[in-house]
């Protein structure tokens, strides 16, 4: 019990995040009368959500070295807009017109990495430039028209779901497997964990809490696949998500790069003093947001079947308030990819629930709102408590 | 009035979250005299200075403050200040972007129903500033003074508050021998007027020189109070005093075993980041040898930070020229990367600004420098990052319960060995030490001072910038002396002595 009551002090922000995705999902479970968590509603949370969780990977790194990035919802758009121009009207492959959009997104992220970093402008106005200059060449390369209809294949990224080898009837089998093999690599990257640690002689949590949060873990994963099995199986795009969080983070726990970007963020003087190529390392960091920014233009233009000029309006702000909500910090070095996610979650669960419940988009913005300030509040509360 | 006492604190207790701070401390302080408030750090001394001007407020403690004779029970500072007692903090104060006059007046403005009277202002910064001996336009910004006259700045505006116990935490901790002397001085003359001083401080010298009595505070308690007019109080007496036990040796024995030269700096000329023609290291030249300890001694502004930090991958300045020759070899150290795989290493003045990232633990902070050490294909091998850090915990003694602990919650002395732990985990084999004991206590630097030593034992070069000439006296081999960006002099172990380096700090161009 001990231990129990140490490990959750330790990760008081993490957990307590997870606890109040899971009491707004019991909340609106009950409201919606179970419609929530239904087979077809978790499938659309997730298709609804992806491109705002995409952004919102990106953005953790942005706000990490402590900067800010307005202009990824413009930038979403206007790289959807250049999509469609050369998948509709020039009729370029689709797979090769997303590597060009991805590339074209690498680029506008240069360019405002460029000012950020070697002129050191000041993010925030660069990227509110960047708002303004990519939402108009959005509308001028779009002339003003939506273009549409994207060929299958590229829709299928954003609303197709991974084929079932098996043929299962009304249960998709691939699902299942793929719920089990994961539970299984998943048991065996702990266990080898926790073997190198105590090699290290370092403390472990006692056996029994092991066995139970393993237990714990792939009960979930379990159930959320059989869920999903139950209606059309594991959507592409939660596929691509699932790379990008695993990539990330890595990147940022264990490798050489994602520690000189939480350096970085956490004091840039001394970091560059003791090797940290600061300016190189936030050029690239907004590179790859630009990256991502085009990524999830990419995702929303399939989704809408379409490119339209007012794709992506205030995406940036969803983004920025999922970062924090999952525990960033305004003044840099603090944040986690998992944190990111959780608060996107929770921004969407809070979207999809009170839209079942009928709640009118007024109201929505309002309870968002709130929540955005309870949340960053609870976590200064936290950190004033603990020092 | 009592008996020419001023402020009597009696039986002050404060205890915070788990540790007791303060416990029965008793404080007296007389009529017009300087009381030195002295203690290693975390002794209790700027709680009990909180305490005392409201900070924190009444009944976050026990105990009694009776100042001229009346009990007080101050809820802020400004109650206290009402009654003439100010106290200037150790990280001052002020607002860059402000002009000298609206900083003394903020707060306190002079103004009638909210509209500020500047030429009112004006005049009275002027009095002011000529009382602190300060030579400077009202107007000025404070971001063009240098600390010291920055500190002058705290002064005065202390006595625009109609001071009458003048409260100083670490008042000369920043300034050279000269701007500190200035203060001294100046405390003395604000004796004569009658204004009392109660002054926290780590320089044995300064305080043997102006304090009138001491208190010396060790883990929270009164340990004693010394009368420095009628004992014969030595600097030794004191320190036996602070740490509880006689501490014949302030500098740890070392036998130098020097080896041949490993860095060489020619010619070495570099200007002003932003001021074009402004020259600020003129033609210097410098060798260190394997194992030795070479010190460099300078007023503030002489340019030894510029120096080290010019030659640490170019790290400042503008159009840098000369030669850097390590093992008799041409390197070319443009960039700190270059700077760290040479061997070079820099532990910066300012460890909170430009030495340590405070909101990330001990390890990550060792392991920063040198990840390329713990990991492989670029992927860090965080179980071997913790057993790293470890070994440093122990083998400098970085007091802590874990090396995952975050470098904020440390005390400077830790802080420093954290630095310290960073740099020697990259393998230099020339360090470069600016400050290396600033703001820490007299147990911590000798533990720093020996683990020097040892550097240079191991055959590093070592190069000591420091402002506190018995710091260079007592611990370098051989001492070069900058003044105007100029080396002026060089001095043997032997030859060296206060007199001769402050002849060649003075040392001015012509």
């Amino acid at each position: 019990m001990e231990a129990l009551s140490k490990l959750f002090k330790g990760n008081i922000r993490q957990y307590g995040m997870i606890i109040a995705l899971v009491l707004i999902m019991v909340l609106f479970q009950i409201l919606t009368d179970g419609i929530l968590l239904k087979p077809l509603n978790i499938t659309n949370l997730i298709l609804q959500n992806s491109y705002i969780l995409v952004l919102a990977i990106g953005m953790l790194l942005v706000i990490i070295t402590g900067h800010i990035d307005l202009s990824v919802g413009s930038v979403a758009a206007f790289v959807g807009a250049i999509s469609a121009i050369l998948i509709v009207d020039m009729q370029i492959p689709y797979p090769v017109a997303i590597v060009l959009s991805l590339l074209f997104g690498g680029l506008v992220g240069a360019w405002q990495g460029f000012w950020v970093a070697y002129v050191r402008i000041p993010s925030f106005i660069v990227t509110l430039a960047g708002m303004l200059l990519f939402r108009g060449l959005t509308m001028v390369v779009l002339d003003g028209q939506s273009i549409s209809p994207f060929p299958k294949g590229f829709q299928s990224i954003s609303s197709g779901f991974i084929p079932d080898w098996f043929g299962g009837g009304d249960i998709h089998v691939l699902t299942i497997i793929i719920g089990l093999m994961l539970s299984l690599v998943l048991v065996f990257t702990e266990w080898r964990n926790r073997l190198t640690q105590q090699r290290y002689q370092f403390g472990v949590i006692p056996a029994p809490l092991f066995a139970l949060k393993l237990v714990g873990i792939v009960a979930i994963i379990n159930l959320f696949t059989y869920v999903l099995a139950a209606y059309e199986g594991i959507p592409n795009i939660l596929i691509v998500l699932f790379i990008l969080v695993v990539v990330y983070t890595f990147v940022m726990n264990k490798t050489v790069m994602g520690r000189h970007i939480y350096a970085l963020g956490g004091n840039e003087k001394a970091a560059k003093l003791s090797g940290v190529k600061t300016k190189r390392m936030t050029f690239w960091v907004f590179v790859n947001m630009g990256v991502l920014a085009a990524l999830s233009g990419l995702l929303f233009a399939a989704r809408l079947n379409a490119a339209t000029p007012k794709a992506g309006v205030n995406f940036e702000l969803d983004a920025i308030a999922a970062v924090f909500i999952g525990g960033a910090s305004a003044t840099g070095g603090i944040g986690t990819v998992i944190g990111a996610i959780i608060g996107g979650l929770v921004m969407g669960v809070m979207n999809n629930g009170m839209s079942l419940v009928g709640l009118g988009i007024d109201w929505q913005q309002g309870i968002k709102g709130m929540v955005l300030l309870m949340a960053v509040a609870f976590d200064i509360y936290n950190k004033n408590k603990a020092s | 009035m009592t008996t020419g006492i001023i402020l009597e604190m009696k039986n002050i207790t404060k205890t915070f979250p788990g540790v007791k701070a303060l416990e029965n401390v008793n404080l007296q302080v007389k009529e017009g005299e300087i009381h030195a408030l002295m203690g290693e750090n975390g002794a209790g001394k700027s709680t009990l200075m909180k305490v005392l001007s409201g900070v924190y407020p009444h009944g976050s403690y026990t105990g009694d403050i009776l100042y001229k004779g009346q009990v007080c029970e101050f809820k802020d500072i400004t109650q206290s200040e009402q009654l003439g007692i100010v106290i200037i903090h150790q990280e001052l104060a002020l607002i860059p972007q402000l002009s000298i006059s609206e900083n003394i007046f903020l707060g306190n403005e002079q103004s009638r129903r909210g509209i500020i009277n500047w030429n009112d202002t004006i005049i009275k910064t002027r009095e002011l500033l000529q009382t602190v001996g300060l030579n400077e336009s009202p107007n000025t910004l404070i971001s063009m003074l240098g600390v010291g006259k920055q500190q002058l700045v705290e002064i005065a505006k202390a006595l625009s508050k109609k001071v009458k116990l003048l409260i100083l935490d670490e008042p000369t901790a920043a300034l050279n021998e000269e701007d500190s002397e200035n203060l001294l001085n100046l405390l003395l003359e604000f004796k004569k007027q009658g204004i009392s001083s109660i002054m926290i401080s780590h320089k044995l010298n300064e305080i043997t020189k102006v304090a009138d009595s001491i208190t010396i505070l060790r883990d929270g308690k009164t340990i004693e109070t010394l009368d420095m007019l009628k004992d014969n109080i030595t600097e030794d007496r004191i320190i036996k005093g602070m740490v509880g036990r006689d501490l014949t040796q302030r500098y740890p024995v070392r036998e130098p075993k020097i080896g041949g030269t490993i860095f060489e700096v020619k010619n070495w000329n570099v200007y002003h980041p932003t001021q074009q023609e402004r020259k600020v290291i003129d033609d210097v030249n410098l060798r260190i040898s394997k194992g030795e300890i070479v010190g460099i001694a300078g007023l503030m502004g002489a340019g030894r930070t510029e120096l080290a930090m010019s030659i640490f991958g170019k790290s400042y300045g503008k159009r840098i020229s000369g030669e850097t020759i390590l093992h008799g070899k041409r390197v070319q150290l443009n960039t700190i990367n270059q700077a760290i795989d040479h061997g070079i290493a820099y532990v910066t003045e300012d460890r909170k600004h430009y030495g340590l990232i405070l909101i990330d633990d001990i390890k990550r902070n060792i392991t920063l420098t040198s990840l390329k050490k713990i990991s492989r294909n670029l992927v860090v091998n965080d179980n071997q990052e913790i057993v790293e850090a470890e070994s440093f915990r122990t083998k400098l003694n970085i007091k802590t319960p874990s090396v995952l602990q975050k470098t904020g919650n440390l005390s400077g002395g830790n802080q420093q060995k954290v630095v310290l732990s960073k740099w020697i985990f990259s393998e230099p084999e020339v360090l470069i030490l600016d400050e290396p004991t600033r703001g820490i206590d007299v147990g911590a630097k000798y533990e720093i001072y020996t683990i020097i030593n040892q550097l240079a034992m191991e055959g590093k070069g070592v190069l000591i910038i420091s402002s506190e000439l018995p710091e260079l006296l007592g611990m370098c081999d051989r001492i070069y002396v900058m003044s105007e960006g100029r080396l002026t002099g060089e001095v043997s172990r032997e030859d060296a002595s206060q007199e001769t380096l402050m002849k060649f700090m003075t040392k001015s161009r012509g």
